[in-house]
């Protein structure tokens, strides 16, 4: 047996029925990612030694008795935007290259301090979790286990790519437009993008503060809904969290899907969809109908009008959000300055990436007198239009089904150069974002090329149980993950 | 809408970025693209339809105004580009 081939809940019962050890989980990690990292690169800060430390010192105190998390001494992996108290905290932008946050975020507090998870270390991602391929990274260049030519997704690649190659347990993503489910879907991973409001953004950086949140990237759905559990809940330091009982999401998957309603948007399979993502889904539309869901054909006219919307909010937001990035108090300071002005121009110019700083003109763009009515308001009024298309589909349906991402994995440097076609990555995830719904993404299938397919579940607010139980079910009558695994290969011509 | 290299300027003055002469272009092309792809919001029958500006509905939260000191300055000043007698530290503005 190898231990980073488990998930979360199978290394759990091990560690109970004293199988394993914890010194020997973070041990066995800490070498798969060494030996996997010079083709991944999915770590800009990796802990290593420290986590083997740790895992032992954790491992001691249960020994003794103490009190710690149901999941102590499991490890896990963070996205590079979460800050994290004494460990850089770089969003992989140059920016914040030397960047160590003087506090714990919320939800970092949460899986580290509270329950006591090993951090393995913080994980890459497009600069301020702009892209779709975790290209934009000022620091490398993710690789995709299934094929180390293609990009990972983004902007959680580094999350995704670790999961799937067995360096990580289980990761945390932050999803503004697709961030978690889009590079799950290309990496062959489970991601859920919760509800906006349920679980605290408090600590995570800020890109478009009514679209983030932050989610967990695992290896199915029952860690996913486990490490929900775990994160979800109110934070006064966050006002936009929710008020709500604290759930435990593993209660609600029941392995039944007999009766529920599950609507599939036509607007979804249409232009610009590959071919194989369609037959793939097709083929989980019958497996859910065997199943016993009631599958019916709907109409949710919202996958072009989301995305303009979503770059015009998205972008505004930034461009509010990254005012704070000066060079006075933090991050990058130019050398290069007389006044300062100059301190703000130049360190802005030199520290933010090509994307970024297009992300912001745009956004100010549309902020600007005399284009505010005709964009920013537009996009606002969109945003309802877009709310009511769905809230009119969930009277009638349980479950939205559609693809997560209109094509499989593509080639590093494929997309790089044309930035409105790497936004076309996020077509089918971004409308979730825009209403605030949430959405689990798992792998269902893989095209000629060997590479994953993902299937995008999408309920209704705060009704992550019902997506929940629909993966599991669709997982436990597929077995994707024995089916299928990571080939590494070094990619050919395709 | 086109967008005119002068008001591309004026955009990044706003945003307090400076465009080095030969990105320019690139940025003109990518705006453009971008931004015909975003007037598809006007096409979209939005009449009567209020603006959402939040997805959940959660509005005016209240708390109770309490000063929480953070103690810890060196964490904070070690992100300093630049500090002198735990201050930060700019050029001279007068």
């Amino acid at each position: 047996m190898d231990i980073t081939e488990l998930t979360v809940h199978e290394l759990k019962e091990k560690l109970d029925n004293k199988e394993i050890t914890y010194a020997e989980v973070t041990k066995a990690y800490v070498n798969r990612i060494n030996e996997k990292e010079k083709d991944i690169e999915a770590f800009v800060t990796n802990l290593g030694e420290e986590a083997i430390q740790k895992s032992i010192e954790i491992q001691e105190r249960l020994k003794n008795g103490e009190n710690l998390g149901e999941y102590a001494g499991i490890p896990i992996g963070l996205k590079d935007n979460m800050c994290t108290k004494g460990i850089k905290t770089t969003c992989s932008s140059k920016m914040l290259e030397n960047f160590i946050s003087p506090y714990d975020g919320t939800v970092v507090n949460k899986v580290i301090n509270e329950e006591n998870m090993i951090n393995l270390g913080k994980l890459n991602m497009d600069e301020f979790a702009m892209g779709s391929s975790t290209e934009n990274s000022a620091f490398k260049k993710t690789k995709n286990p299934w094929d180390l030519s293609k990009v990972p997704g983004g902007s959680s690649g580094g999350s995704a790519a670790a999961v799937a190659a067995d360096m990580v347990p289980w990761a945390l993503g932050s999803d503004t437009g697709g961030s978690i489910r889009q590079p799950a879907s290309l990496c062959g991973v489970v991601g859920l993008k919760p509800t906006y409001g349920l679980v605290s953004r408090y600590g995570l950086v800020a890109f478009a503060s009514s679209l983030d949140q932050i989610g967990p990237i695992t290896k199915d759905v029952k860690d996913a809904a486990i490490l929900l559990s775990l994160i979800a809940g109110h934070d006064e330091k966050d006002s936009t969290s929710m008020d709500m009982p604290k759930k435990d999401y593993t209660k609600a998957l029941k392995n039944n899907v007999k009766g529920l309603k599950i609507g599939v948007p036509k607007e979804f399979f249409g232009e610009g969809i590959d071919k194989e993502v369609k037959e793939a889904l097709n083929k989980a539309i019958d497996k859910y109908k065997e199943l016993g869901a009631i599958v019916e054909e709907t109409s949710l006219n919202v996958a072009e009008y989301s995305l303009a919307t979503y770059y015009i909010i998205a972008c505004a937001e930034a461009s509010s959000n990254l005012g704070r990035f000066d060079g006075i108090r933090y991050g990058y300071r130019t050398k290069n300055f007389t006044n300062l002005k100059e301190i703000y121009n130049n360190s802005r110019s030199e520290g933010f990436g090509a994307e970024v700083k297009r992300r912001i003109i745009l956004g100010t763009y549309v902020l600007s007198s005399g284009y505010y009515d005709a964009y920013y308001k537009k996009a606002q009024q969109v945003r309802t239009l877009v709310k009511n298309e769905f809230e009119r589909n969930f009277e009638k349906y349980d479950v939205i089904l559609t693809p997560t991402s209109p094509i499989t994995a593509f080639k590093i440097g494929e997309k790089s150069e044309n930035p409105l076609e790497m936004y076309l990555s996020d077509i089918c995830t971004v409308s979730v974002n825009i209403a605030g719904l949430p959405g689990l993404s798992i792998p269902c299938g893989v095209d000629s090329r060997g590479l994953p397919i993902g299937m995008q579940l999408i309920g209704k607010a705060f009704d992550e149980e019902t997506i929940l139980n629909a993966g599991y079910t669709y997982e436990q009558a597929t077995n994707f993950r024995e089916n299928y695994k990571p080939t590494f290969k070094k990619g050919g011509n395709s | 809408m086109k967008v005119e290299r002068q008001e591309l300027l004026h955009i990044a003055k706003l945003a307090n970025l400076t465009i080095k002469e030969e990105e320019i272009e690139n940025y003109l092309v990518n705006l453009q693209d971008i931004l015909n792809y975003a007037n598809i919001v006007n096409k979209a029958d939005v009449d009567g339809l209020k603006e959402t500006i939040a997805a959940n509905e959660n509005y005016n939260v209240f708390r109770k105004d309490e000063i929480v000191k953070f103690e810890d300055t060196e964490s904070l000043l070690q992100n300093a580009p630049d500090a002198e007698l735990h201050m930060f530290k700019i050029p001279k503005v007068l």
